[in-house]
């Protein structure tokens, strides 16, 4: 019995590590920046079918592919930001959920038109299939180092936005974009490069995604649901606080499997509400 | 002598209101002058327009014979013009020392640093590491004032940096502006606070609805001749 409760949050914990991943871009754009990417499982899901396609043509590692692909991916979220989302800035929150959810709607259909409607999923070799026995648990070697990538990319970010001129700016602006346009601090200039760093990790979560799981074009939205669950659980501005968030969601789901299949995702949408009856404002929110 | 800031026939509109009406004034390297006028009067439009923040903005105004339009309001600060603006605009969730860093990152390369700031306001450095919304206003002005030095302006424009403020605090704030003069710093101080702007001013100009109403220097000017021009009914 104490094994069986042990393995499940230990498993839990490591799937905690792929949703903190999918949240980390939400958790830097919502928690941060402060505004809502719609289209935040859906540019994931993209990028999944960017590395099905790239890995079928070069016959390379989806992790090789990824780690090419990242200036890409830092150049795509810096136009995306530069010549569509900077546009809604300051002009409340309903233009950016419009156009957000309106790329949704774009990415899902333009990979269904292009991919079909059929389950994908990538092939991450030997590492696949490779466990660990750490005392009476087998723990899978992928998982456990896509926890340990979602730690030190946490921890890099945290870095990044809390110890550097460039993340000060950033949180400057996100504080207050008209304060920052009125000393000269450009919004502008700023916002783009904020979400080139969202871009790389959507990338990199969808390099994991993409080995761990099947995806499909019609993914995006349960993956943002788990990723927003995941931040807000964490609470806003808190990058640590994702992963938490994300390890909660990721135990309580294999627990809610225990009692039914069905009760799977229910448990996570529970443990949310609950989470948001007692502590509203998250775990580990930093304003 | 060529003027360090030179503004002819500056107009404000925001949509199909004016809320400046063709302003022409000049500031000398190292001068200060006032700005001084009733709530609504145009002063802070004025001072915004200078840093392309304003709305629709007509006629010229030009640093150092550099036309200001042609240039964004990060280009600006760059050659030189730094704004404290009303209400201070800090970064609440950003400690002091970042506050203050983004402004020397924005500004020109000068002999204003942290050490200097610091001797100006000792409280800053005590408090480096708190975050702006945890200070008083009157802290958080000097930051504002502090912020705005870093980058080693040419021309520092300060609105209002009396607001809301202990009368203790003003003076303490209002210490610092002769001091920044000393370093060539030409200073535009614009004030609903009649007494306390002219004290420090070389010159004063009044604006009456977006108009100047009155100009000169403190000296010639007697206190009646100015409250009609502030408020009006001089005409």
């Amino acid at each position: 019995m104490v094994e069986t409760i042990l393995n499940l949050i230990v498993q839990g914990v490591l799937i905690g590590g792929l949703y903190a991943l999918f949240a980390l871009g939400l958790s830097l754009s919502l928690g941060v920046m402060r505004f809502v990417n719609i289209a935040h499982g859906d540019m994931i899901v993209l990028f999944s079918f960017v590395l099905l396609s790239l890995t079928g043509v070069l016959g390379w590692s989806p992790f090789l592919v990824a780690l090419i692909l990242l200036p890409v991916a830092f150049g795509l979220g810096w136009l995306l930001q530069r010549f569509l989302l900077q546009r809604t800035v300051g002009k409340g929150i309903l233009p950016i959920l419009l156009v957000t959810f309106g790329l949704s709607i774009i990415i899902q259909n333009g990979l269904l038109e292009a991919y079909g409607p059929n389950t994908r999923k990538l092939s991450g070799g030997a590492i696949e299939l490779a466990a660990l026995r750490l005392g009476p648990i087998d723990v899978g070697v992928y998982p456990l180092l896509v926890f340990l990538l979602a730690v030190a990319l946490i921890a890099g970010l945290d870095a990044f936005l809390y110890r550097t001129a460039i993340g000060a700016r950033i949180r400057a602006v996100a504080d207050d974009p008209a304060a920052a346009d009125l000393i000269g601090l450009t919004s502008a200039r700023i916002y783009p490069v904020a979400m080139g760093v969202v871009g790389i990790t959507m990338l990199v979560a969808a390099s994991c995604m993409s080995v761990w799981t099947n995806f499909d074009p019609s993914i995006g939205p349960s993956r943002l649901l788990a990723a927003f669950e995941a931040v807000v659980l964490g609470g806003l501005g808190s990058l640590w606080g994702t992963l938490i968030g994300g390890v909660i969601i990721g135990v309580a789901q294999n627990f809610g499997s225990q009692i039914d299949a069905s009760w799977q995702i229910l448990a996570q949408h529970l443990v949310f509400l609950v989470a948001l009856v007692f502590r509203p404002q998250g775990l580990f929110a930093r304003s | 002598m060529t003027p360090l800031l030179s503004v002819e026939k500056l107009n404000v509109f925001y949509d199909a209101f004016q809320a400046v009406h063709d302003v022409d004034l000049t500031v000398g390297e190292g001068e200060i002058v006032s700005i001084i006028g009733a709530n609504g009067a145009g002063k802070s439009s004025f001072l915004k327009a200078l840093v392309r923040q304003a709305g629709r903005v007509t006629g010229s105004a030009r640093l150092d014979g550099c036309d200001l339009a042609a240039l964004s309001t990060r280009e600006i600060v760059a050659k030189g013009i730094a704004l404290v603006p009303e209400g201070r605009k800090l970064f609440p969730t950003l400690t002091i020392f970042e506050n203050l860093r983004i402004g020397q990152e924005l500004g020109r390369k000068g002999d204003i640093g942290f050490e200097q700031v610091y001797e100006w306001f000792p409280v800053l450095r005590e408090r480096r590491d708190s975050r702006a919304r945890e200070l008083s206003g009157g802290q958080q002005q000097m930051v504002a004032l502090g912020r705005a030095l870093l980058a080693n302006p040419r021309l520092l424009l300060c609105d209002e940096i009396s607001l809301g403020l202990a009368p203790r605090v003003v003076n303490e704030l209002y210490a610092i502006i002769p001091q920044v003069r000393e370093r060539g710093v030409a200073v535009v101080v614009v004030e609903q606070d009649i007494s306390r702007s002219l004290a420090v001013a070389d010159r004063f100009v009044c604006f009456l609805e977006g108009e100047v109403s009155l100009s000169g220097r403190p000296a010639d000017a007697d206190r009646d001749t100015i409250m009609q021009h502030y408020f009006g009914g001089a005409h």
